[in-house]
C-alpha cells in the first residue's frame, strides 16, 4: 500500500504541484488582488508597508465602481448578446455538415473531421485577418456584424466536432421505425434525430460561449471603435489603464459568468440525455 | 432529394471554411501594396519578410519556445494521463482540465500579476532577477498544453485492456519495467500526438503570449497583431501563408498517428 502511494505520487505529483504553483496560485492570488488598491504607478499597491499617505490593506472599491456604474453591465449584456447570437448561427452552421459526416460511409469519416480541423489549424490571428481583406472591399469592416462573422469563423469546428461526436451514436433503426410510423422527413429530424442530438448541441454550445466571452482580439481587429465586449475592458484594465485591481474584479465576473454557463449547458446537457 | 440539401449545406459551409484563408495564400503572390485586386504573380514578399531581421528573430523565439514548452508539456501531460487513468485522483483532472476549458484571457492576466507581482519580489529575495521573458511564456504555455497532452493519453489508455499491465507486474516488473517496456511503447504514439498538438498550440499562441511575454520578446502571433494594428501589407499573408503551411503539416501529421486526436480536442 506503501508503495502504492510512493508511486501515485511520483507519476502525478510533478504535473500537480506545477499546476497549482502557476494556474491555481495565480488564479487566488488573482481574487485577492480584486480587492486591493491599484498602485501609484499601476499594478497593485502594497499590501502593508506602504509610504505615508498611500493607501494599504484590502477595499471593495473595485467592485463598488461596478456595480454603479451602469455601463459596466451593459458590456456584460452586450457581450452576452454577441456570444449567443455567434453560438446560434455556429448551430445552424454546424449541424448540416456533422449530420452529412455522421452519415457518410465509415471509411470518409476521419477525412471529413480531418478537413473541419485543418483551417482552424492556421493561426488565429490569420483567420480574423483574412476577414479584414474580404470585407474590407464591401465597407463592411469595423462593424459589430464583422465581429459576428469573424467569432463565428473562428469558432466554428468547436460546434461541429461534439455535435458529430454525438450523431454518429444514434441508432439509425430509430429513424426507419419513425419512417415506418408514417413520419416524414422534418417531423423524422425534429422529433427523432434533434431531441437525440441535444447533449451534443449543448456541449457544443458551451465551447462557443465561453471563449467569446474573453475574446478581444476579433473585436479589435474587426469591430467598430471601442465597441467593446468583456474581453477588451479587461485587456485595457491590465495594459492601458493599468487598474490591476479592476482588471482582476473583472476577470472574476467574466469567471462567474463562465462558471453560470458551464454549469447550465452541463445540467441541460445531462436533463436531455435523461429525457432521451 | 434531402441528400442534396444536406450536402449542399455541407458544401457551403466548407467553402467557408476554406475561401478566407485561400485568399489570404492568393493574395501572398500579388504584386501589389493593397490586398484588393489581382495585379500580378510575385514573391517579393517573402523576399523582404526574410530580410527582416525582426521578424526572423520572432520566427526563431516562436520556434525556441515551442520546442521547450512542448516538452515540457508532453512529460507533464503524459504523467498527468496516466496518473488520471491509473489513480482516479480527485483534484488533478480538476487543475489539468480547467486551463483549457476557460478564456485564454483570464490565465493570461492571472499570470501576469503572478509573474510580475510575487515571482519578481520573492525572487528578487534571494537576489534573482527575474521579469517577463522567454521563460514566462514558456511556462504559460506548459500551463494550458499539459492538458491537451493528459487528454490524449487518457483517451489511448482508455481504449486499451488493462490486464496486460497487471500480467506485467504479475511476471515481476517493476513499475519503471512496466512503463518502460509496456505502457510506453503501447502509448507512444498517444504521446507523440500530444506533442505535435502542444506544438502546434504553442506556436500559434496569441493572447496568452500577449500577457505574458512583457516588451522585448516577441514572437510571430505577436508580431503579426502588431502588423494588422499598424499597418496591413502582403507582407502579414506571406508570414500567414508560411505558418499555415507549418501548422498544417503537424496538424496532419498528428491525426496520422491518433485519429482520435481530432474528438480528444472537442
Amino acid at each position: 500500500m506503501r508503495a502504492q502511494s510512493t508511486l501515485r505520487w511520483m507519476v502525478g505529483g510533478p504535473p500537480f504541484v506545477f499546476l497549482v504553483l502557476f494556474f491555481l496560485l495565480p488564479a487566488l492570488i488573482m481574487l485577492v488582488a480584486s480587492f486591493r488598491f491599484p498602485g501609484d504607478f499601476g499594478g497593485l499597491a502594497p499590501l502593508f508597508g506602504a509610504a505615508p499617505g498611500e493607501e494599504v490593506g484590502l477595499t471593495t472599491e473595485s467592485y463598488a465602481v461596478f456595480f454603479s456604474d451602469r455601463v459596466y453591465a451593459e458590456i456584460f449584456a452586450k457581450s452576452f448578446g454577441v456570444a449567443a447570437l455567434t453560438t446560434l448561427i455556429c448551430l445552424v452552421m454546424a449541424y448540416p455538415v456533422a449530420l452529412l459526416i455522421a452519415r457518410s460511409p465509415k471509411r470518409n469519416r476521419d477525412l471529413m473531421v480531418l478537413l473541419v480541423v485543418l483551417p482552424f489549424a492556421s493561426n488565429f490571428l490569420v483567420r480574423v485577418y483574412a476577414w479584414m481583406i474580404i470585407l474590407g472591399p464591401f465597407d463592411l469592416l469595423f462593424s459589430r456584424f464583422a465581429v459576428i462573422v469573424g467569432m463565428v469563423y473562428v469558432h466554428l469546428p468547436f460546434m461541429i466536432l461534439p455535435l458529430y461526436t454525438n450523431l454518429e451514436k444514434h441508432d439509425p433503426t430509430l429513424l426507419d421505425a419513425a419512417q415506418d410510423l408514417g413520419a416524414g422527413a422534418w417531423q423524422r429530424f425534429w422529433r427523432v434525430t434533434f431531441p437525440l442530438s441535444l447533449p451534443g448541441v449543448f456541449s457544443g454550445a458551451a465551447l462557443v460561449f465561453i471563449p467569446v466571452l474573453g475574446m478581444f482580439a476579433i473585436p479589435e481587429i474587426l469591430g467598430g471603435k471601442d465597441d467593446w465586449i468583456v474581453g477588451n475592458m479587461i485587456k485595457e484594465s491590465f495594459l492601458g489603464t493599468r487598474d490591476w485591481p479592476f482588471g482582476s474584479m473583472l476577470s472574476l465576473m467574466l469567471t462567474i459568468a463562465v462558471l453560470a454557463v458551464a454549469g447550465g449547458t452541463s445540467w441541460l446537457a445531462a436533463r436531455s440525455m435523461k429525457a432521451a | 432529394m434531402r441528400r442534396f440539401s444536406l450536402w449542399l449545406a455541407s458544401l457551403l459551409v466548407y467553402a467557408f471554411l476554406y475561401l478566407p484563408l485561400l485568399i489570404v495564400v492568393i493574395f501572398s503572390f500579388n504584386d501589389s501594396k493593397l490586398n484588393a485586386e489581382w495585379v500580378g504573380f510575385t514573391t517579393a514578399w517573402y523576399a523582404k519578410l526574410f530580410a527582416d531581421e525582426a521578424m526572423l528573430q520572432a520566427a526563431l523565439n516562436s520556434i525556441l519556445i515551442a520546442c521547450v514548452a512542448s516538452a515540457i508539456a508532453t512529460v507533464l501531460g503524459t504523467m498527468a494521463g496516466i496518473a488520471m487513468h491509473r489513480f482516479r485522483p480527485r483534484l488533478l483532472p480538476f487543475l489539468v482540465f480547467t486551463p483549457v476549458a476557460m478564456p485564454e484571457i483570464l490565465l493570461g492576466v492571472s499570470l501576469l500579476i503572478f509573474f510580475l507581482n510575487v515571482a519578481q519580489p520573492a525572487l528578487a529575495a534571494f537576489g534573482i532577477e527575474f521579469t517577463l521573458g522567454l521563460a514566462t511564456v514558456v511556462i504559460a504555455h506548459v500551463t494550458f498544453c499539459i492538458g491537451f497532452v493528459a487528454i490524449i493519453v487518457r483517451a489511448r489508455l482508455a481504449g486499451m485492456d488493462d490486464s496486460v499491465f497487471e500480467a506485467a507486474r504479475d511476471l515481476g516488473a517493476t513499475p519503471w519495467q512496466t512503463f518502460r517496456l509496456v505502457t510506453l511503447p503501447l502509448i507512444l504514439p498517444g504521446v507523440i500526438a500530444g506533442a505535435l498538438m502542444a506544438f502546434t498550440l504553442s506556436i500559434d499562441d496569441f493572447v496568452i503570449t500577449f500577457f505574458s511575454s512583457g516588451v522585448g520578446t516577441r514572437t510571430l502571433p505577436l508580431e503579426i497583431y502588431t502588423m494588422i494594428k499598424v499597418a496591413v501589407t502582403p507582407e502579414v499573408n506571406a508570414i500567414s501563408a508560411l505558418l499555415m503551411t507549418l501548422t498544417l503539416g503537424l496538424i496532419v501529421l498528428a491525426s496520422r498517428l491518433a485519429p482520435d486526436l481530432m474528438r480528444a480536442k472537442a
